[in-house]
C-alpha cells in the first residue's frame, strides 16, 4: 500500500508538472488560439460545474439558479473595477454611472463571490423549504427575474441597464483562470471532505435520518447553498474577465442548463467528474463540434442540417443519450485516482476478466 | 431516569398518545410492545424531539427533554436507531459512523468509541470502506445500532430492530442489544416482536391505540394470558 502512495504522489506530480508546462507552452506561442480560450473557457466552467456539484451531488438540492449568482458575480466584478476615467464613456448614458472608484482585481474578485452569496442567504430563506422539482423552479425564477432587474432602465447608473459593461481589469496569462480555479475547487474538495460535507452527504442521502443524528437540516442547506452562489459568483466573474465584457442577456437560462449538462456527463457527485466535463463540454462546443454549424457541400449538394444552430440540436440528442443509457456519466459518484485508472488498464488487457465498469474505483 | 408523564401526542385531529406515562431506570432494558398504530413509534420520536407534543413532560435526570431540538436531546445522552435502519446509502459504513458522532468535537474519544463499535460488530471493521446501501439487511442494522452508540449515549432508543430480517439475524441483534446494555447503556426497546423482546427485558410496557394497558417485568407480562393471546400467537379455546 505505501509504495501504491509513493507511485501515486509521483505520478501526481508528473501529471501536475506536464500540465503546466503544456500551459505555458500554450500561454507563450499560442495566446489567441483556439486551444489557448477553450482552456481557458473550461477552467472557469471546472468552477461553476463543481460549485453546482456541491448544491446538486452532494447536498441533494436541485437548484437552477447557478446563472443568476454568476451574473451578480461578473455584475460585481465589472462594475468595482472599470477604471474610474472609463467610466463616462461606458455609462455614457447614465453619466458616468454613481460607482466612482475602482478596486484591486482581488478585492473585486473576492467580493464577486460575497455579493451572490448574500443574495443567496436572502433567496434561501424562503427557498431552501421547498425540495426537489419546487426549488429548482423557485431557484430558476430568481435568476430570471435578477436577469431582468438588472437591465432595468431605472437601475441604469449602476449596472449601465442592458448596455455592456467593459473596460474593467483582466487577465491575460491562460494560467490565471487555472490558478483561481484550482484554489476555489482545492477549498471546496476541503469543505467536502469535512464534518460539513459529510453532513451536506447525510441529508443528500436520508434527510430523517440525518435529522435524528443531531444535524441541523435548515442551517445545512443554507451553507451548502451560500457556498454554492460564493464560487458561482467568483466563476461568473471570471467569466467575465474572459468575454472582457459583461451583459445581463450572457446570462441566460441556457447558461444554467450548459452547467447542468456538464455535471451530469460528468458524474453527479463527482469532483474531477465536473472537471474533465466542462472541459471535454466547451472543447466540442466550441471547437470539435463547429463544423456543424457551417454549411457543409458534399459533391455540390448541402448535407441536410448542417447550418447554424445545428450543433445544439446534436448537444440536446447527446443529452438525451446520457440521460437515458449513461446516467452515471463519466466517473460516477467516483473520484479520479491513479489506482482506478491503473486497474482498468489492467483489466482492459486482461481479455479473460470481464470489462471494467467504471474508470475509477473508491 | 428517563421519565414521561401524561403525554399527549396529536397529528393533526387524530390522537396517537393519550396520556401516557412511563419510566425507564438507568441500566435496564425497557421494552414497549404493542400492534400497528398502538403509538409506539410516536413515543419514540416525541423523545427524541422529532415530533411535538400536545401536553404532559418527559424528563431525563430531571431535566426536561419536551420542546428541546433533536441536538440538545442527544447531548442529554438520548440516541435512536430510528425505523428501518436508515443508514446512508451512499456514504460509507466509516463516513456512517462518523456522522453519528456529529455533535460531538473529542477526537480521542471518537476514536476510542470507533474501536468499541468496531468490537461490537466486527462485520463493520471489515466493511468498513463499503458503501452503507450495498450491506445485507442485518448489516445495516449493525450500522444502524453501531451508529446510534457513537454519539456515546447514556440511553439508546431502538425502533424495531427485528424489521425485516431474518430470524437468526435478529437472533444475533438481540444478543448485541444485552451486550450493550451489559456495558452500562440503558436500552428503551420498540417492538413487534413482543416475544423476543419481552425475553431480554427488564421491564416491559404493553401499548394500545395510545394507551399504556399493561406494565410489568419481562418474565411476567411472557407469562400473561392475555398477552399471550394478543402478541405471542396463543391459540384461543
Amino acid at each position: 500500500m505505501k509504495n501504491n502512495k509513493k507511485r501515486n504522489l509521483l505520478l501526481s506530480l508528473i501529471l501536475a508538472a506536464v500540465c503546466l508546462v503544456f500551459l505555458l507552452y500554450v500561454d507563450k506561442f499560442q495566446h489567441y488560439s483556439m486551444l489557448a480560450s477553450v482552456l481557458k473557457k473550461g477552467a472557469i466552467y471546472s468552477l461553476v460545474a463543481v460549485s453546482l456539484n456541491l448544491l446538486n451531488g452532494f447536498t441533494g438540492l436541485f437548484s437552477l439558479g447557478q446563472a443568476g449568482f454568476m451574473m451578480i458575480g461578473a455584475y460585481t466584478y465589472a462594475i468595482l473595477t472599470i477604471p474610474v476615467e472609463s467610466r463616462a464613456a461606458v455609462y455614457q448614458y447614465f453619466d458616468g454611472g454613481i460607482v466612482q472608484f475602482c478596486l484591486p482585481m482581488i478585492v473585486a474578485l473576492v467580493l464577486a463571490g460575497i455579493v451572490p452569496m448574500i443574495f443567496a442567504w436572502l433567496i434561501g430563506l424562503p427557498v431552501l423549504k421547498l425540495k426537489s422539482d419546487y426549488l429548482a423552479i423557485a431557484t430558476l425564477g430568481f435568476a430570471e427575474i435578477m436577469r431582468a432587474i438588472i437591465q432595468w432602465k431605472q437601475v441604469g447608473p449602476l449596472t449601465n441597464a442592458s448596455n455592456l459593461l467593459k473596460k474593467f481589469a483582466n487577465f491575460d496569462s491562460v494560467l490565471f483562470p487555472f490558478i483561481v480555479s484550482g484554489i476555489c475547487i482545492a477549498i471546496i474538495v476541503l469543505i467536502i471532505n469535512s464534518t460539513y460535507g459529510r453532513a451536506f452527504k447525510a441529508i443528500r442521502d436520508d434527510e430523517i435520518a440525518a435529522e435524528a443524528m443531531g444535524i441541523n437540516l435548515a442551517k445545512h442547506k443554507m451553507q451548502a447553498f451560500m457556498i454554492s452562489s460564493f464560487f458561482a459568483g467568483v466563476g461568473g466573474a471570471l467569466l467575465a474577465m474572459f468575454q472582457s465584457s459583461v451583459q445581463a442577456n450572457t446570462f441566460t437560462s441556457t447558461m444554467t442548463y450548459e452547467i447542468l449538462l456538464i455535471v451530469v456527463i460528468g458524474g453527479i457527485g463527482s469532483i474531477t467528474g465536473s472537471i474533465l466535463g466542462s472541459f471535454l463540454y466547451i472543447a466540442c462546443s466550441e471547437w470539435w463540434l463547429r463544423f456543424l454549424d457551417d454549411p457543409m457541400p458534399y459533391i455540390g449538394v448541402n448535407i441536410p442540417f448542417m447550418r447554424g444552430g445545428f450543433r445544439m440540436l446534436v448537444f440536446s440528442v447527446v443529452i438525451m443519450i446520457v440521460v437515458l443509457f449513461f446516467r452515471k456519466g463519466i466517473m460516477g459518484d467516483h473520484e479520479f485516482s491513479w489506482d482506478g485508472i491503473i486497474n482498468w488498464f489492467g483489466k482492459l488487457f486482461k481479455k479473460r476478466e470481464k470489462p471494467a465498469k467504471e474508470v475509477a474505483s473508491k | 431516569m428517563l421519565k414521561i408523564e401524561n403525554l399527549h401526542v396529536s397529528y393533526g385531529g387524530i390522537k396517537a398518545l393519550r396520556g401516557i406515562s412511563l419510566e425507564v431506570p438507568d441500566g435496564k432494558i425497557v421494552t414497549l410492545i404493542g400492534a400497528n398504530g398502538a403509538g409506539k413509534s410516536t413515543t419514540l420520536r416525541t423523545i427524541s424531539g422529532l415530533v411535538k407534543a400536545d401536553s404532559g413532560s418527559i424528563t431525563y435526570n430531571d431535566q426536561e427533554l419536551l420542546g428541546k431540538p433533536i441536538n440538545k436531546v442527544l447531548e442529554a445522552g438520548i440516541a435512536q436507531a430510528p425505523e428501518g435502519r436508515r443508514v446512508f446509502p451512499n456514504l460509507t459504513v466509516l463516513e456512517n459512523l462518523k456522522i453519528g458522532a456529529y455533535l460531538r468535537s473529542d477526537k480521542d474519544g471518537i476514536e476510542r468509541d470507533l474501536k468499541w463499535v468496531y468490537e461490537l460488530f466486527p462485520r463493520l471493521e471489515e466493511r468498513h470502506w463499503q458503501l452503507a446501501g450495498t450491506l445485507s439487511g442485518g448489516e445495516q442494522q449493525m450500522l444502524a445500532v453501531g451508529r446510534a452508540l457513537m454519539s456515546r449515549p447514556k440511553l439508546l432508543m431502538m425502533d424495531e430492530p427485528s424489521l425485516g430480517l431474518a430470524p437468526l439475524v435478529v437472533q444475533g441483534i438481540f444478543d448485541i442489544i444485552r451486550t450493550i446494555n451489559e456495558q452500562g447503556v440503558t436500552v428503551l426497546l420498540i417492538e413487534q416482536n413482543a416475544n423476543m423482546a419481552l425475553k431480554i427485558a427488564d421491564y416491559a410496557y404493553v401499548l394500545e391505540t395510545g394507551n399504556i394497558t399493561k406494565f410489568g417485568t419481562g418474565a411476567e407480562l411472557l407469562a400473561d394470558e392475555s398477552i399471550k393471546e394478543a402478541y405471542l400467537g396463543k391459540k384461543k379455546k
